[in-house]
């Protein structure tokens, strides 16, 4: 509903939104904030939340442009080198995970260290410098066009119905709604609570890799600074999509739409000549909006 | 009476447990045979609960056996004793309200409807209403638990519990830990009839507080007090008397409730309420409530008594007639308002509403009164500790010292820490919404003895008591209520106190 407003409100007032060149541009950068988000949404389901999407995907597309064929190293380990990255990126979130169960550390602190240890290693990795990919194949995510769309959307979508499935088809993804509703209960039904949260932290981790992947396609570089800022749209788009910060209520189809909402609203203050200054505070409106309309205040007596 | 134990379905033999500070079950021996259902009756802090933790496989033994089948069995956890074909149906409702109906039945056992790493929601929902035709319970198994009412929720608990015989080997033994608590009597006899009807199925334990309902459902009783079973008792030959007196280890007598403490009360009016309502909730409540009286208000779940309760609270303000409180009429929209109007609300969960745990003993006390303890700013600790020591003293609040956090007493004392609370901050109005819930028998007598010293100085009480008995005990007054509306008066002083059995008329 309020995707559709919004669409019509910035269509009315500049037609050139509803323009076909216009809706690839914001599916282009709609792709990055969906396949984070999905991660994150699962998170969120649980009722934790995951801090660590741009130390994951700073190191993914830093690691992947290190391993591709590339301006600075003799490596070409061409597509190869995505799968290498996606375990990468599972390694890392079994390891939040692992963290936040088994020294009990909050999601909150666990995923803040390891954000900064992800970034941290880029940039130990790095130096400073920047990467320059010359892999066709990676590049072509961002340049090739299937039905006019880029390739990076294609695979953004096939990752919607791989969380669609997870979340609706599989036991864990019925277990993720459980330990969001009640974490004891869940526990007394006989659900290995640790073993859930454990695995849903890597599943997250999979797709802030991905994520890091389009990344660096889209930018056709690797560098310590490319996650700066998603880590926001992330949980942004979770939120705003609906899926509530208490865990339990939601799904990734709202998260799509509430990535589209955060890109849309972008997009439309370009359109409309929105300095750039006041944009990114329109955010911060949405974000708190989005959160105060989906709070149920009549059952939410204590506010943390 | 003493069948062997080799043929029960479940049998404890000599059960010992023990947490620090308290001997929970001593030597406790009790068996379940097929097809029966077993009464578990005792006050609070009993074992009852204990006894039901160890038989869930959420605590472990210190010493005895767990016969299942007549042989020796240990219940690691919850999932090991659903194993092993006991099932659980909570006093806490235990659905998840964002699942549906059939992903709640069979959660944490969806591995025999995953296909290739996919769940087959067809073949779950197919089993789902197979388990919900054996409680005859009529509702689309695709229905969001959150949608169903109370009794519904209860039904699919226990069909829940049910599925256990799916795949459970050996006999299976459902534990019913205080279901009736939230139903009305209607459902309970629905739910009565479904137990009785599944015996062929199952055995039960059945847990309630309710003596009349156990002697209506169950086959034998036990009876439970400190820690240890203290009679068990075939249902022909027991009635309420009977049980009460072996729960409570002597008759009800009057001194119980310190009656010949009860002053009468003054004849200066502190609260009135005037036609007195709250939509859907309660309405033409008219009472007074004078200076040093203990006013219990009567009345089962759904009569709207809890609702008053809070109104005076401040965390329901009514929408209809007035309230006058010290001549004055208000409307209590925050809990802030209540305490500058001089009412303290002594909450029934008082863990998580009456007491700052993670406070002193001190901090707590002082809680409600620190506008006054604070001179140009800051906090007058140096009289803040004076204030502190003496309430402790007064109340006799058992406690390391007045720096020891809240969280390391026990129930009786926190109850005390909290009266010191509103006493320090001069309330003139005491609201006890379930004062003794959760105290053992001496911790209660304490309670009823701080009543009977506070209304002395003048202090109101208004009282929602656990039981009748409580009630009529330390009141002077007794409102009765009945579907929102005051049904009953009675006047409660020492020597005319009510019979139960003439509020109980009024209350159903």
């Amino acid at each position: 509903m309020v995707l559709i407003a919004l669409g019509g409100i910035i269509a009315g007032l500049n037609p050139n939104f509803l323009t076909f060149g216009n809706l690839v541009r914001v599916s282009q950068a709609a792709m990055i904030p969906l396949v984070l988000g999905l991660g994150e949404t699962f998170i969120v389901l649980m009722g934790s939340i995951d801090l660590s999407v741009e130390g994951v995907l700073t190191l993914a597309a830093v690691i992947l442009s290190m391993l591709v064929l590339n301006g600075a190293n003799a490596n070409d380990f061409g597509m190869l080198a995505v799968p290498c990255v996606l375990i990468l990126g599972a390694g890392v979130g079994f390891l939040s995970g692992l963290v936040h169960v088994t020294l009990k550390v909050p999601s909150f602190m666990a995923t803040l260290g390891v954000w900064f240890m992800g970034v941290g290693a880029a940039n130990a990795l790095l130096g400073g410098m920047a990467i320059r990919i010359n892999d066709p194949w990676i590049r072509a995510l961002a340049i090739e066009r299937f039905f006019g769309f880029p390739l990076g959307v294609w695979l953004a979508l096939g990752c919607l119905g791989a969380a669609l499935v997870i979340q609706d088809h599989t036991r864990l993804g019925r277990h993720i709604y459980a330990l969001g509703g009640g974490e004891e209960l869940a526990a007394f039904s006989g659900i290995a609570v640790t073993r859930v949260r454990i695995a849903t932290f890597t599943l997250a981790g999979v797709f802030y890799a991905i994520g890091g992947v389009l990344a660096a396609a889209q930018l056709g570089l690797g560098n310590a600074q490319i996650g700066s800022g998603w880590l926001f749209t992330t949980i942004t788009a979770v939120v705003v999509g609906g899926t509530s910060l208490s865990g339990g209520e939601g799904g990734v189809l709202q998260t799509l739409v509430g990535a589209l909402i955060v890109v849309v609203l972008a997009n439309g203050m370009v359109l409309l000549g929105v300095p750039s200054d006041v944009q990114i505070g329109v955010q911060g409106l949405l974000i708190i909006a989005a959160v105060g309309l989906s709070i149920d205040r009549k059952r939410a007596r204590l506010v943390k | 009476m003493n069948a062997p134990v080799a043929q029960a379905a479940l049998a404890l033999v000599k059960v010992d447990k023990r947490f620090p500070g308290v001997h929970a079950l001593k030597d406790v021996s009790i068996d379940v045979r097929r097809g029966e259902v077993i009464g578990l009756i005792g006050e609070n802090g009993a074992g009852k609960s204990t006894l039901m933790k160890i038989l869930s496989g959420v605590y472990q033994p210190d010493r005895g056996d767990i016969l299942i089948g007549g042989k020796r069995s240990r219940l690691a956890n919850a999932a090991d004793a659903a194993r092993q074909g006991i099932g659980m149906v909570f006093q806490e409702q235990s659905l998840f309200p964002n699942l549906t109906v059939g992903e709640n039945l069979y959660l944490g056992a969806e591995a025999q409807f995953i296909r290739f790493g996919l769940m087959d929601w067809s073949a779950l929902y197919d089993a789902a209403r197979r388990q919900l035709d054996k409680v005859s319970l009529a509702i689309d198994p695709r229905m969001r638990a959150d949608e169903l009412d109370f009794a519904s929720r209860q039904m699919v608990e226990l069909a829940k519990a049910l599925t256990l015989e799916e795949h459970a080997k050996g006999d299976l033994v459902i534990l019913l830990d205080e279901p009736t608590s939230v139903l009305e009597r209607a459902e309970i006899d629905i739910l009565f009839a479904r137990v009785r009807a599944l015996k062929s199925r199952a055995s039960f334990i059945f847990v309630s507080h309710r003596l009349d309902e156990v002697l209506e459902l169950s086959d034998r009783i036990y009876v439970m007090k400190d820690g240890a079973v203290v009679a068990e008792l075939e249902t022909a030959n027991a009635e309420v008397q009977t049980l009460h007196r072996l729960m409570v280890g002597r008759s009800l007598q009057s001194e119980y409730y310190r009656e010949s403490l009860q002053a009468s009360f003054r004849n200066e009016v502190v609260a009135e309420a005037v036609g007195l309502g709250l939509a859907d909730k309660y309405r033409d409540v008219d009472f007074k409530l004078h200076a040093g009286e203990i006013l219990g208000v009567a009345g089962v779940i759904g009569s709207g008594r809890e609702e008053l309760t809070r109104t005076l609270a401040g965390l329901a303000p009514h929408d209809r007639g007035r309230l006058l409180v010290r001549g004055r009429e208000v409307r209590l929209a925050t809990p802030a308002e209540a305490v500058d109007c001089g009412l303290g609300y002594v909450p029934r969960e008082r863990r998580v509403e009456g007491l700052v745990l993670f406070l002193s003993v001190a901090a707590n006390i002082t809680l409600a009164a620190l506008t006054e303890l604070t001179r140009y700013g800051f906090v007058d600790r140096r009289e803040e500790r004076r204030l502190a020591r003496e309430w402790v003293e007064r109340l006799q609040v058992r406690t390391p010292g007045i720096d020891a956090l809240c969280l390391n007493l026990s129930g009786g004392n926190q109850q005390k820490v909290v009266l010191a609370k509103w006493l320090t901050a001069k309330a003139k109005i005491l609201i006890l919404d379930h004062p003794t819930r959760g105290l053992d028998v001496g911790a209660k007598e304490e309670v009823y003895e701080l009543a009977r010293a506070v209304t002395k100085q003048g202090v109101a009480i208004i009282l929602t008591s656990d039981t009748l008995d409580e009630t009529i005990g330390l009141s002077h007054n007794v409102l009765v209520m009945r579907d929102g509306a005051i049904t009953h008066r009675a006047g409660a002083s020492p020597g005319g106190k009510p019979r139960q059995v003439d509020l109980i008329k009024h209350m159903v």
